[in-house]
């Protein structure tokens, strides 16, 4: 065993230096371990706050391709910067196998020990074990791959221009959300072979076009297309893929950058899922490693006394009518939660033992590992959030119904509201309702080759203004005419658009 | 396990590419904003960079997302009085959002806008865009003050690549001398020279004696003055190098602009690019530029710069109480033994017509005579005026210091200036 000795703490003052880091990072690996934390190698990275907005506004990534809208991030991040509006991140965390973190050289010793817990032992971990990360993105790949993208795409820009490149990743952003399967799992692959079958499946593609659209033939009648099956059989959720398949004035190098895009937002998928529970996991082991650091006589008053002023300002949560109010913060939501389970396992009350039969009284660290692997946010919610909590953040529910002049408070936190409230936040948390579910639905082969879209609505809610330009990215990429209609769940065609705006609606009124 | 590893000397800037991208797309709304500032700001900040605002509408990525509208349950924290079953109205404008929620910026049609900074070279490429500018001259127009490094003698300390060899012997010498005394190193030769006498003489145990005497004399006198080491700390000398500024030298610029009715605002914009560039070339060659503005109609007045572009006035035309304010104000103020005088005059040609040989008469006696330059333009589509065939006479007298050109947009502004470069950067004259 490790004992303390004799409280002689690791530093005394507040400047950081490659010696403390190297002996922080023991300690605190060592407490990891001690508690069965489970992580990749890390690789920790003295940046300077310059380097961190570039990590910044590109999307997180040590590299990516090039493209305005991250000069429009570098540029909003650095006006804010410079204006004081906004500290930096303390810390990126990137899923990648060795986990690379970066360490800002503005930070003090204590602020760098704490994203070592935080980013290099929590997030980390999660990387490595959640089933999300495991199944739906290659950690050993991802650095390869961006760095194939981005040379890929610098090639295309010297081929074919930067304008076209440029409008062409444009149109795939606009789509990138539907650019991911959210169901079936895909394959991963490492760059090398991926360099490897790109040009193969350039290829094939283009000839298994050919085939499908040489099929074609004059259309007969609209009575006869009617009857036809459609194309495809079933709705297709992923557009970026049905496109980079089957669009058929796309060049290759353009259905390559579509599957570029494709991967990447599939790659950053699971991370849109695991918010509250990724943020409050390292919130939680930032917070317990550090006390275990204290507790061995490690670290000095001073330095648990910054620690915890950062963490709570990290961690807290302005009631809804406050100004600072901008929805409910994942680190508060996920660390509570985190803490929690720990009560719930450690000293369980009667109403702990009613909800949670199961975990009650077990040993906390099986718990929350367990918690931590198999769940995602949604189903974290609805699984673990209990009374105690509900009452301790005051939640309660708001009912908007446009049909009615007035908003409702449909449930508290009271024995009545409990269940009710957590249902709906973990529907908050599930994608498939915050953003449209919108599919694939038909293509009109044999005919003007128009895309028809399915939106599935989804308690009634229509889509956003933005709906129009998107789908002119998407006309651009298809090349031909796109429809896309919202359909009530009784197949009720509620609203429908089209690019370019229908022609048949102006000659149906000119007719009449 | 982990690697620890200091990138921070790793390439900076990594966003460059992306933010000339981004600076790229939105080319139109940086060029309005720039032009904005031109017309806005002052002569002598016109070269500091500036704020480019663009709506939020036109930079937006547009996603497919929800709308307002149907039916949505909301989560929030911080209950205070609500308990099950309370109803009160939508908060105004936020419609889909609930009680409080941060939607205040979207209220009505007030949108906000994304702002962000261009540098000093930035604005200064979108504002000679569409000046033509050769890109010789835009490097010159942009360049900071130059510096000459000199030669100024020789200091203590310095760089090793710097050190003076001569100099650095020179010193350890005299310091060697110095810290010696003469009879000690006169006492060591005659000692010396009394040995080798014994040594020459035949060997006996009274002279090895002596000898050994001697010799121990010897060393010890020797080891006093080898005490002093040969170059010390304090011996060596660096070679001195200053930066003086090049030129040092001051100018003055008389803005002059007619000011009558017939000038309208969109003129004197171009006269204001025009001074603008002026100004900047001045800047680059003279370390302190005074402005003078002096406007005219049928008389002139010595103004500050935001009478001088935007007060309205009208009146007649009489451009040689201009030049004679001018001349006043040179004899006054600026003797021409100090100052480089530069004379920038806008106008649209049209001049009282008995006043025009006036005006030659002030140039070719009063004040051309004084001045560096002389550049007049005629914003003008039309026909030359009166003024414009007077001051062709002008020119054939004093070809070198007296420019004009007419002008209709903004890219002829240029060639007015293509002589005075000519001059300054080659040393030759215009051969046509």
């Amino acid at each position: 065993m490790n004992q303390p000795k004799a409280r002689q703490p690791i530093s005394t003052g507040s400047d950081w230096t490659f010696e403390l880091i190297e002996a922080y990072d023991r300690e605190i690996g060592r407490i990891a371990a001690d508690f069965g934390l489970d992580t990749y190698p890390n690789q920790i990275e003295v940046i300077t706050s310059e380097q961190m907005m570039d990590a910044y506004s590109s999307v997180g990534m040590p590299l990516n391709y090039n493209h305005w809208s991250f000069g429009k991030q570098f540029v909003e991040t650095e006006q804010n910067y410079k204006r004081g509006r906004m500290g930096l991140a303390y810390e990126i965390v990137i899923n990648s196998d060795p986990c690379i973190a970066y360490l800002m050289e503005e930070n003090t010793i204590t602020m760098q020990a704490l994203v070592i817990a935080h980013a290099c032992y929590g997030h980390n971990s999660f990387f490595k074990g959640n089933y999300l990360f495991r199944t739906w993105t290659d950690a050993s790949a991802i650095i390869d791959y961006l760095l194939f993208a981005k040379n890929y795409i610098r090639r295309c820009e010297e081929k074919h221009g930067v304008d076209e490149v440029e409008k062409l990743l444009d149109s795939c952003h606009a789509l990138m959300n539907y650019g991911v399967n959210r169901y079936k799992r895909p394959r991963p692959l490492t760059a090398a072979e991926e360099r490897e079958r790109q040009r193969s499946r350039e290829e094939y593609i283009q000839r298994h076009l050919n085939d499908l659209w040489n099929t074609t033939v004059p259309r007969k009648s609209d009575d006869e297309a009617g009857k036809l099956p459609r194309f495809p059989a079933e709705p297709e959720e992923n557009i970026l893929y049905f496109i980079e398949k089957n669009a058929p004035l796309l060049e290759p190098w353009q259905r390559e950058i579509i599957r570029i895009v494709r991967k990447v937002a599939q790659y950053f998928y699971p991370q849109k899922q695991t918010q509250v529970m990724n943020e409050g996991w390292a919130c939680f082991w930032h917070y317990t490693l550090l006390h275990q650091l204290f507790d061995e006589g490690l670290v000095t008053d001073g330095f648990m006394m910054e620690f915890l002023h950062s963490h709570s300002s990290v961690i807290y949560q302005p009631p809804f009518d406050s100004p600072y109010f901008s929805g409910i913060n994942p680190y508060t939501l996920g660390y509570n939660m985190m803490q929690d389970i720990r009560r719930i396992c450690e000293k369980p009350t009667d109403e702990d033992r009613e909800w949670f039969p199961d975990i009650a009284g077990s040993d906390w660290r099986e718990t929350l590992m367990d918690a931590m692997r198999n769940y995602k946010d949604e189903s974290f919610i609805l699984q673990f959030l209990s009374p105690h909590l509900m009452r301790e953040l005051k939640l309660f529910s708001i009912l908007d119904d446009s049909s009615r002049p007035t908003l409702r408070v449909d449930a508290i936190h009271n024995e009545r509201g409990y269940r009710a409230i957590r249902e709906s936040l973990s529907a908050q948390y599930n994608l498939g309702n915050r953003e449209p579910n919108i599919q694939v639905y038909n293509v009109n082969v044999r005919g003007d080759r128009a895309l028809t879209l399915r939106h599935y609505m989804h308690n009634g809610q229509p889509l956003g203004e933005s709906t129009d330009e998107v789908l002119k990215h998407l006309h651009r990429l298809w090349g031909f005419d796109i429809r896309l209609e919202s359909v009530t769940p009784d197949g009720e065609v509620m609203q429908s658009y089209a690019c370019p705006p229908q022609a048949h609606e102006l000659t149906v009124e000119s007719i009449a | 396990m982990s690697y620890i590893i200091d990138r921070r000397e790793n390439a900076k800037k990594k966003s460059t590419v992306n933010r000339q991208r981004f600076l790229r797309r939105y080319k139109q709304h940086i060029k309005k904003a720039v032009e904005e500032a031109i017309h806005d700001r002052s002569i002598k900040d016109i070269d500091q960079g500036g704020q480019v605002t663009i709506p939020k509408r036109d930079i937006s990525e547009p996603v497919f997302h929800h709308g307002e509208g149907g039916i949505r349950h909301k989560i929030f924290p911080g209950n205070q009085e609500f308990v099950e079953g309370d109803e009160f109205r939508r908060p105004e404008g936020g419609g889909g959002g609930g009680a409080g929620q941060g939607k205040a910026s979207n209220q009505g049609e007030g949108e906000d806008d994304f702002t962000f900074n261009i540098s000093q070279d930035e604005f200064l490429d979108f504002m000679f865009e569409n000046l033509e500018l050769p890109w010789m001259v835009r490097k010159q127009l942009k360049d900071a003050t130059t510096f000459e490094t000199r030669r100024a003698g020789f200091t203590s300390a310095g760089s090793p690549e710097k050190l003076h060899i001569v100099r650095s012997l020179r010193a350890a010498h005299a310091r060697r001398i110095a810290l010696t005394d003469k009879e000690t190193r006169q006492q060591i030769r005659a000692l010396r020279k009394e040995l080798w006498a014994l040594e020459d003489t035949s060997p006996s145990p009274e002279r090895n004696e002596k000898i050994n005497a001697l010799r121990a004399r010897i060393t010890e006198l020797e080891k006093s003055s080898r005490k002093l080491p040969f170059l010390d700390d304090f011996d060596l000398r660096y070679t001195n190098m200053v930066r003086v500024p090049m030129p040092s030298s001051k100018a003055v610029m008389f803005c002059v602009m007619d000011v009558s009715g017939s000038m309208t605002q969109s003129i004197k914009d171009m006269a204001k690019r025009f001074f603008i560039l002026l100004y900047l070339f001045l800047n680059r060659n003279y370390k302190q530029i005074e402005v003078v503005f002096v406007r005219h109609h049928t008389h002139a007045k010595e103004v500050d710069e935001q009478e001088f572009f935007y007060s309205r006035e009208t009146g007649g035309t009489i451009v040689s109480s201009a030049l004679a304010l001018s001349a006043d104000i040179i004899d006054e103020r600026y003797p021409p033994a100090d100052w480089n005088i530069y004379i920038a005059q806008a106008s649209d040609g049209d001049n009282w017509d008995g006043d025009s040989a006036t005006c030659s008469k002030i140039l070719t006696e009063r004040i051309l005579p004084k001045t560096q330059y002389f550049a007049y333009v005629e914003i003008t589509t039309g026909p030359h005026q009166n003024l414009w065939h007077e001051y062709e006479h002008v020119h054939e007298v004093f070809k070198e210091q007296f420019a004009m050109q007419q002008i209709t947009d903004a890219g002829e502004i240029y060639p007015v200036f293509r002589r005075l470069f000519e001059k300054r950067t080659e040393g030759t004259h215009e051969s046509a």
